[in-house]
């Protein structure tokens, strides 16, 4: 069990990709930190580098205090489990996770006690004497489980390990890794593509976009506090809707204006978004949450100053709640973030999502009670947790205030990417 | 309101789904005699190719049974309807003449070492040109195919030089070496392509398991490869146990295989047939037996590497 140290670690290829870069990560003894953004990241290949399957470009990589750049694979003292598995299929499922140890040359009765300790804890003891391809998916993915149990190592590296299996049996496993992980108390680096995979598994997230690590925080810390339009996109389902609008103070009152929509601000508001002050009389990016609007009609009648009035155009009814698609009267934002975001989901093609913005028309998703009777066409009034509300730059997509509300700015010529894991003592002690 | 409780009727009996009504279109009886009946003409065919192709080798096997006197008499289809001149006399006579013994004994002497050779070779060398990144790797690739056309004939007379020099002409080491030489280029180009296919992340999962290089081609790279190496061995054995060429020009009458001795047993006048069958038939044995041993692995080797 160890710490794993990345500090300031490149990776730049041959042709002068870049893959990863700058990245600066300490995952603490224990933790489980999940890394996690679209495909192409460089989230991979940062793990890939711990592992020393990679070479690294510039910066260090330490495991349990020993800088391990120059360390082969074999003697780092981790072990990775793979998205594909990669059992031997000349081997049974004992030789398989013993494999490691015979190897290190252990005596036949340690690896014995070993593998059959393991199969214990995965709940594999009788599949032992088979062979890989008898086995299910999900078998497989605990054999290659069991393999890094048994060494025993500082590390778990896990590359996507549950995106090969089906959607019932990911959320089944992800339990058996959270259970696995407690109970060995080993510190795991993982690797995932799938928002919902990282925010229920990771005691911190690491999100990354282009080789750049973004934010690093407890779950719930980078829900509440994005700390740019890129995390508060890519974590949360479905995605904050976000709108160009118009701050402006009449009186004592701070509004909050796009389209017809007005929004009042009250001054819990600005004490937990300082920056919004500089913003005054400008624009921001405003971001609103689906589950922070709610059905009037549900909830004892619209709030003063804090309602969209929408007609649905489209109803989704999942049961727990109701998913109400409307359209606002405001420009869509069309951020660099937002365009890579698309693009990577392939849902609508930058070119469309320039059309949308040409039109003055938003699309927002509301998440309300299933108890509202909200059809397809039928108008709507939402009410806004105006408390509950993200504001942005406009030119650099940063947070204005939000997590970082102490007066410590991002740095300006990021481009609203900024890595806080100095911060992470504190949000790790607000999640757990 | 919207709260109208929501039935299902059923009018009538549920009745199972049964797998029969699953199966989209069961074959019967009926449907099997007509799948036989329309691939009928098909398999008549085929087995009058296979009889057609196996003719002459049934007919050299039969001709092998008789005397050399039985044989200039009459042709060998009279043995079908008269059994009692069948005779191993041919053999036995072959067998008791210590030219082939020895050379039988050659024969084994080369085949075997020179199907080593080459897969030891060739499979350090398919892993070493798979998996290992080294300045100039696929340029020499590239020569080790441009060699798999290159005619073993062009070497003859150079290498007979360069064996004269070294004093190894004549000797088995010769032959050895030649065969090893000639084959390595399809061997190393058949185990490359195979190991090629083996999924990286199980080669990143043994490095990661601690195995060094070494280990990992001996206790993964090779024991994933041993479709790919029995078929290899069963081609270069029976391609250099059927040799005539090399053995003809490369080896002295101490050293020659069984092909080139049975040719050395002709008369130069005169019904060879005897010991032509018979010493054919002789030498096909073992590579028959290796075949068929190894049937399973050759069709599956083949085909690995070739596609995904």
């Amino acid at each position: 069990m160890a710490e794993i140290e990345l500090e300031g670690v490149w990776k730049v290829y041959a042709d002068g990709t870049e893959a990863v870069k700058d990245l600066t990560i300490t995952v603490g003894d224990g933790e489980f930190v999940v890394f996690v953004g679209p495909s192409g990241c460089g989230k991979t290949t940062a793990l890939r580098m711990i592992a020393g399957l990679e070479e690294i470009s510039a910066g260090k990589i330490r495991i349990a205090d020993r800088v391990v750049n120059d360390v082969p694979a074999r003697d780092r003292d981790v072990a990775m489990v793979f998205q594909n598995y990669a059992l031997y299929p000349h081997l049974t499922v004992r030789e398989n996770i013993g494999f490691g140890l015979k190897l290190r040359k252990m005596d036949r009765a340690v690896i014995n006690e070993r593998v059959n300790h393991a199969a214990e804890i995965l709940g594999i003891t009788e599949l032992l004497d088979k062979k890989p391809k008898a086995l299910s998916g999900g078998q497989r993915q605990r054999v290659a489980m069991g393999r890094a149990i048994v060494r025993q190592p500082e590390a778990f590296l896990m590359d996507e390990p549950l995106s090969n299996l089906d959607a019932k049996l990911r959320v089944q496993m992800r339990a058996e890794v959270l259970r696995i992980q407690q109970e060995l108390g080993v510190t795991v680096v993982y690797v995932t593509h799938d928002q919902t995979e990282a925010m229920t598994m990771g005691d911190r997230v690491a999100v990354i976009r282009g080789g750049i690590l973004q934010q690093i925080a407890a779950p719930q810390v980078l829900y509440d506090n994005p700390v740019n339009l890129f995390v508060a996109g890519f974590i949360g389902s479905p995605a904050m809707n976000i709108v160009e609008a118009k701050i402006t103070r009449k009186g004592d009152v701070l509004t909050a204006t796009f389209g017809s929509t007005e929004l009042t601000l009250g001054d819990q508001v600005l004490s937990h978004h300082p920056d919004l002050e500089r913003h005054i009389g400008e624009s921001v990016i405003l971001g609103i949450r689906p589950e922070e609007m709610e059905d009037a009609a549900t909830v004892g009648g619209p709030v003063k100053g804090a309602t969209i009035d929408a007609t649905a155009t489209l109803v989704e009814k999942l049961g727990s709640e109701i998913l109400v698609h409307f359209e606002v009267d405001a420009p869509r934002v069309v951020t660099d973030d937002v365009r890579e975001l698309v693009e990577d989901i392939g849902a609508i093609t930058s070119e469309d999502l320039g059309k949308a913005a040409a039109t003055n028309v938003s699309e927002f998703v509301a998440m309300v009670s299933p108890r509202s009777v909200v059809d397809k066409g039928t108008a709507i009034t939402l009410n806004v947790d105006t408390t509950r509300l993200h504001f942005f730059d406009v030119e650099t997509g940063i947070a204005l205030g939000g997590l970082r509300a102490t007066g410590k700015t991002g740095p300006p010529h990021s481009h609203g990417l900024v890595a806080t894991h100095e911060q992470n003592p504190e949000t790790e002690g607000d999640s757990t | 309101m919207a709260n109208a409780p929501v039935t299902t009727r059923v009018d009538g009996p549920i009745e199972p789904v049964r797998p029969d009504d699953l199966r989209p279109e069961g074959k019967g009886l009926a449907g099997r005699i007509a799948d036989v009946a329309s691939h009928g003409p098909l398999y008549v065919i085929l087995v009058l190719i296979g009889i057609f192709w196996m003719l002459p080798a049934i007919g050299l096997l039969v001709a092998s049974l008789r005397t050399a006197a039985a044989n200039a008499d009459s042709g060998w289809w009279t043995a079908l309807g008269n059994p009692s001149q069948l005779t191993l006399d041919n053999y036995q006579s072959l067998l008791a003449n210590p030219v082939i013994q020895r050379a039988f004994i050659n024969t084994v002497l080369i085949t075997v070492p020179a199907t080593l050779l080459v897969l030891f070779f060739a499979a350090m060398a398919g892993y070493a040109f798979a998996w290992i990144r080294f300045p100039g790797r696929d340029v020499l690739f590239l020569v080790v195919i441009g060699l798999l056309v290159v005619p073993l004939q062009l070497g003859l007379i150079p290498i007979a030089r360069l064996y004269n020099q070294l004093g190894i002409f004549g000797s088995i080491v010769g032959v050895v070496l030649f065969h090893v030489g000639f084959g390595l280029p399809f061997a190393i180009f058949l185990l490359r392509n195979f190991f090629a296919g083996i999924p990286r992340e199980l080669m990143e999962a043994a490095r990661m398991d601690g195995a060094s290089e070494w280990r990992l081609f001996f206790r993964v790279v090779l024991p994933l490869g041993i479709p790919a190496l029995a078929a290899l061995a069963v081609y270069q054995f029976l391609w250099t146990w059927n040799d005539l060429l090399v053995g003809l020009v490369f080896a002295n009458s101490n050293s020659q295989p069984i092909t080139v001795a049975i040719r050395e047993q002709t008369r130069q006048f005169g019904a060879n047939i005897d010991i032509i069958s018979s010493g054919a038939f002789l030498s096909m044995v073992i590579p028959l037996i290796v075949f068929f041993a190894f049937q399973r692995y050759f069709v599956r080797g083949l085909l690995a590497g070739s596609g995904k």
